[in-house]
């Protein structure tokens, strides 16, 4: 069971990244990225709601939503929004440095299609609470370090002698299909 | 303009009735396309089944539930929430063979299959990969590659894989894919593994059936 | 309230000149994740124009009754709806795509080009003109997406639409219909893009650097 906990955790966070072998969590990923240090908070930022997400995502598959599936995306992101509402305001109150760091991420965690991916991959596989756990630990941290070397890379390359218009997005991607490539040599990896 | 300034109530009142219609009209959606998201499932399904054990007349479906078969599904469980095998028979009502469902993490993500099982002559008699991510050109060639496939058209359980040409000619040897050894391992591993589960059940049926 | 842009205006903008996809990258995720054919590329387009000209034409005929705070909810509750039903008439209708497709569908909901367009224009203007402002994005988000589906799909499998382009004799580019392709894809578009702005606009050519979907609105 520990040897499945272990595949679950390491194929979220690079067999099957969600960034860059999955297309979830983008929008960050394009626009928070060129700083390391921002890309880290984003990242904390994310794993944090993604634990919480996947817990109370167990919860309503668990009791609330055998009886109505259909209604499952509605709750999924009402309670995402919700959520990301609360986490915001528990934050302001017990850390104002925190929340003023990490303050501007948060919104935009809401429509990212990462923590709503999160929850629809859970539901399908039907992962149960540990199981969960591990996934959105891996995802969250998947997210992390696809964040972390983006900005990395990006922050070298403000130095570098590019073309001009090839600054901006269209690198950003050719950047991003680099990274996505060397990722893929993680397939097999755990496998006998 | 969306209103400025209202009292709470109205904000309440509003998300609660705009819930309250969009609920509604799901239902409503939902029960139309329901009946043929079910007849579409049934249809891969008994097609997967009607593959594995070479066009069975019909086919009966077993419910596992504590080391025993049961023919319907206990009081107060799911259907879904079981575990299930299907047993073939051909015209004359005579079994054919079990058709066995099992996935296990492959190369790139879970692998899953239905394979056909005949516990009178203890062999595989046929495999379809239901679900694979797979690299495209090497590993989905588990799925594509129709000699591959061809090779669990009855040989022996346990399976063994061996690589191209380097088979001794034991019964129970499956060629892999040369350059797909781990989609193709896995697909062994996953047969194997069911079979070691579920074969004390499968062998001793009809006894291992509770009506 | 007076527009200030024509009707014709409104339809036209959002097919190329403000392109959701190349120009404002917006809903990045089901670009590169579903463009690996182009017949998943054509349902994830319809099904997203179905969400956006439903969510644009509800939003708009109702504005006056949502209020501002909740806003954002309201719209996220509309969207989502339209997104559920587009899923379920998937499954039922097309099974093969819809499994193809599989989460993706689901992520329309959070597909910041929809959610942009109810708080940029629909929740302000005349049904009419949402309508408009719907075709002519979602028109131009379907041909973003079969831009890059053509490719991938050419390239990749040597196929388009299923029908073989190259012969038996082609080794298909795998990987752009892996992960990476999908980056590469796009980035190379937007490349072109650029320079191709570059000719045309001279020294007033200006970069992106920053996507213009991303935004510091709360959700309410």
């Amino acid at each position: 069971m520990s040897g499945d906990l272990f595949w679950i955790l390491i194929s979220a966070m690079v067999v099957n990244n969600f960034t860059l072998a999955l297309f979830l969590g983008l929008c960050p990923f394009m626009g928070v990225s060129a700083r390391v240090a921002t890309a880290l908070r984003m990242g904390g930022a994310n794993i944090f709601v993604m634990v919480i997400t996947s817990l109370t995502v167990w919860v309503l598959n668990t009791f609330v939503l055998t009886y109505a599936p259909y209604l499952r995306l509605i709750s999924f992101i009402v309670v995402i929004a919700s959520l990301v509402q609360i986490v915001e305001m528990t934050i302001k109150k017990l850390s104002p440095t925190l929340f003023r760091e990490l303050g501007i991420f948060l919104p935009l965690i809401t429509t990212n299609c990462a923590i709503l991916g999160l929850a629809i991959f859970q539901t399908n596989r039907g992962y149960g609470f540990l199981e969960g756990l591990s996934f959105a630990i891996g995802a969250g941290l998947g997210l992390a370090l696809a964040l972390v070397l983006m900005a990395s890379i990006r922050q070298q390359t403000e130095l570098s002698d590019l073309p001009g218009l090839a600054r901006g997005m269209g690198l950003v991607l050719i950047v991003a299909a680099s990274l996505s490539m060397a990722f893929m040599g993680f397939a097999g990896l755990l496998s006998s | 303009m969306t209103i400025r300034g209202a009292p709470a109530w109205r904000l309440v009142s509003t998300l609660a009735l705009a819930g309250g219609v969009a609920g509604l009209l799901i239902v409503v959606v939902f029960e139309w396309a329901e009946p043929q998201i079910e007849a579409h499932r049934a249809a891969v399904l008994a097609a997967a089944i009607d593959n594995v054990l070479a066009s069975p007349a019909r086919y009966d479906t077993l419910y596992v539930v504590d080391g025993t078969l049961h023919e319907t599904p206990p009081e107060g469980v799911l259907e879904r929430d079981l575990e299930r095998v299907f047993l073939g028979y051909d015209e004359s009502d005579v079994p054919v063979g079990f058709a066995v469902t099992g996935g296990e993490p492959g190369y790139q993500d879970i692998i899953r299959l239905i394979f056909g099982y005949d516990p009178g002559s203890g062999e595989v008699v046929g495999m379809e990969v239901l679900e694979s991510k797979e690299t495209p050109g090497l590993g989905d060639k588990i799925e594509k590659d129709a000699e591959f496939v061809a090779e669990f058209d009855g040989v022996q359980a346990p399976l063994v894989g061996v690589k191209q040409d380097a088979g001794q000619g034991d019964p129970g040897e499956v060629d892999m894919i040369t350059g797909a050894t781990i989609s193709s391992r896995t697909v062994i591993a996953i047969i194997n593994n069911r079979l070691e589960e579920l074969s004390p059940l499968l062998d001793t049926y009809p006894a291992t059936v509770k009506r | 309230m007076k527009s200030e842009t024509t009707a014709q205006y409104d339809l036209i903008r959002g097919i190329w000149r403000e392109n959701p996809v190349l120009i404002h990258l917006l809903g990045l995720c089901p670009a590169l994740a579903v463009t690996n054919t182009v017949a998943n590329s054509l349902a994830m387009g319809l099904a997203t124009f179905f969400v956006l000209m439903g969510s644009s034409l509800l939003v708009s005929t109702f504005k006056r009754f949502i209020p501002h705070e909740v806003r954002i909810s309201a719209y996220i509750l509309i969207i989502a709806t339209f997104v559920t039903i587009a899923d379920l008439v998937l499954a039922a209708v097309v099974p093969e795509i819809h499994k193809a497709l599989g989460a993706f569908i689901a992520l329309i909901v959070v597909n910041c080009m929809i959610l942009g367009r109810q708080e940029a224009f629909a929740s302000k203007r005349p049904v009419s003109r949402a309508a408009l402002d719907a075709t002519g994005t979602g028109i131009g988000f379907l041909i973003a997406m079969l831009m890059m589906g053509s490719v991938r799909e050419v390239l990749g499998n040597g196929t388009l639409l299923g029908y073989s382009v190259f012969g038996a004799g082609f080794e298909p580019w795998i990987i752009m219909i892996l992960p990476p392709g999908g980056f590469l894809t796009l980035g190379v578009f937007l490349l072109a893009m650029g320079w191709w702005r570059g000719r045309t606009e001279g020294e007033q050519a200006k970069v992106r650097h920053w996507p213009h979907g991303v935004t510091t609105r709360r959700a309410a």
